[in-house]
């Protein structure tokens, strides 16, 4: 191996300018991945794609869902790049269904809360923590239970990451970040806890732009911003409701595409 | 069983509605009530389907369905969501079964060997959820009970459910027994014995229908 090329950029700047170079050095065979995102909402989108190119393989995914309909982080499980995965949720994820059923990719399922409390402890330095999620369920194999208070815990363990690939709305060059709507749910809590947290933000603003009290998550826990624009932000279920319906939440046309 | 189930929902209440049938109960609830829908992918304050123009593609509801967000709504990140739900903070969730047991146990993950979904939130609500209403069927496609003395299939949580609805009507669990609070129209106490998997008892508010 030779020595990494010498970064000609200032000491502290985060920013890059592209997704490749932003992951130049980042990937290796065997590595973990966090990637945010809760299905398709929220995804690094353009980070995802550059995994998908580059030859990686034997990876461990830590996402909620691994993509779905085909889409997102399931190319990288249509490239028979991923090894395992730890997640909560298969439903709606054919490439997974199918390599975790012929065993060709190990899963790990793991309640949603805990799959959140799980990253969220990797990142906040807690060593694991007692929940009464699983109690009694196959996720209580192998796991201490302990009674506290009269009512019964597992003990849960952190999850941490070689690389996390979080999607933001805004990043300042510091790298503090604000999110938009559900695009939200896993990124800021994975962005904690990773060795290097990647951020891909929908729009790159001078630092002191965003007002203090506004940031979302602290720029600390961010190494390297690429700003990218556009994406496509696909809708998996895209349900309406007829002008005049009221508030009534279910009166409405569906469109269901791929549905597992 | 949809119109029923939204009953169970008290003014002002917070409250999880699962994937499938519960999102349904959303229609029957009066606007005027001032319940507070969780999603927990990070959404409290959830209102209904977006008009065509509204359409957001980045903010959806659990079922990953496009929806809209109330004034006074909030958004959050997936650790702040399950904090709410495991730490009694929403005080009921309706979610979809598989099975109940007459003890309060639920089973609406996995059918082993059959259906691989995940149980993605299902656990968490289950187990953090200060009360717990399962809409569900009272037979299964094939003619099997739903309501049983003893979960068959793998656990989502051990007693944790509050009340059952199925189309036959509507259930507390009773710990050794089932407890019918009501029948639904034109339903037996026999049929309901016959298709019921653990004892039934039927309290005074039905005995007369």
């Amino acid at each position: 191996m030779t020595a990494e090329r010498v970064d000609p950029r200032v000491p502290g700047d985060k920013v890059y300018g592209s997704v490749s170079e932003a992951l130049t050095g980042l990937l290796h065979d065997g590595m973990t991945i966090m990637s945010g995102g809760f299905g398709l909402c929220g995804n690094a989108e353009a980070c995802i794609e550059a995994i998908a190119g580059s030859r990686v393989k034997n990876l461990t995914i830590v996402s909620n869902n691994c993509g779905n309909q085909g889409q997102g982080l399931a190319v990288l499980l249509q490239n028979r790049q991923v090894a395992r995965v730890i997640c909560s949720f298969v439903g709606g994820n054919p490439d997974l269904a199918e390599q975790y059923l012929s065993g060709k990719v190990k899963v790990e399922l793991v309640p949603q809360g805990t799959f959140a409390e799980r990253i969220r402890a990797g990142g906040a330095g807690i060593a694991g923590f007692y929940t009464p999620t699983g109690v009694g369920t196959v996720v209580a194999e192998g796991k201490e239970v302990r009674e506290i208070d009269g009512r019964r815990y597992l003990f849960e363990r952190p999850l941490r990451a070689d690389l996390a690939i979080v999607r933001a709305a805004v990043s300042d060059k510091f790298g503090n970040l604000r999110f938009y709507r559900t695009a939200r749910n896993f990124n800021p809590l994975m962005a904690t806890a990773a060795k290097v947290t990647v951020v891909e933000a929908d729009r790159l603003v001078p630092t002191g732009v965003i007002d203090p009290d506004d940031v979302h998550l602290p720029g600390l826990y961010v190494k390297r911003i690429v700003e990218v624009p556009e994406h496509r932000d696909v809708i998996e279920h895209r349900t309406t409701r007829a002008r005049g319906s009221g508030q009534r939440l279910t009166e409405a046309t569906r469109t269901r595409k791929g549905r597992a | 069983m949809v119109r029923r189930a939204a009953v169970e929902v008290v003014p002002g209440q917070i409250v999880n509605l699962g994937i499938g049938m519960p999102t349904e109960v959303a229609n029957y609830i009066d606007p005027a009530a001032n319940v507070t829908l969780q999603s927990e992918n990070g959404l409290l304050g959830m209102g209904p389907y977006p008009h065509e123009d509204e359409i957001d593609a980045r903010l959806i509801n659990a079922g990953k369905e496009t929806v809209t967000a109330l004034p006074g709504a909030s958004l959050f990140d997936s650790a702040q969501s399950f904090a709410m739900i495991r730490g009694g903070h929403v005080d009921l969730a309706i979610l979809g079964g598989l099975e109940v047991a007459c003890n309060g146990d639920l089973a609406n993950w996995t059918v082993p060997g059959r259906l691989i979904t995940g149980m993605g939130g299902a656990m968490d609500l289950a187990a953090g959820a200060r009360r717990l209403v399962v809409l569900q069927n009272h037979a299964s496609k094939d003619g099997a009970t739903k309501l049983v003395n003893r979960l068959t299939l793998p656990a989502t949580a051990l007693g944790c459910v509050n009340r059952v609805i199925t189309d036959l009507g509507i259930f507390d669990v009773g710990g050794d027994c089932f407890v019918c609070v009501a029948r639904a129209e034109g339903v037996s106490r026999e049929q309901i014995v016959a298709a019921t998997g653990a004892p039934v008892l039927f309290t005074t508010a039905t005995s007369g229908r």
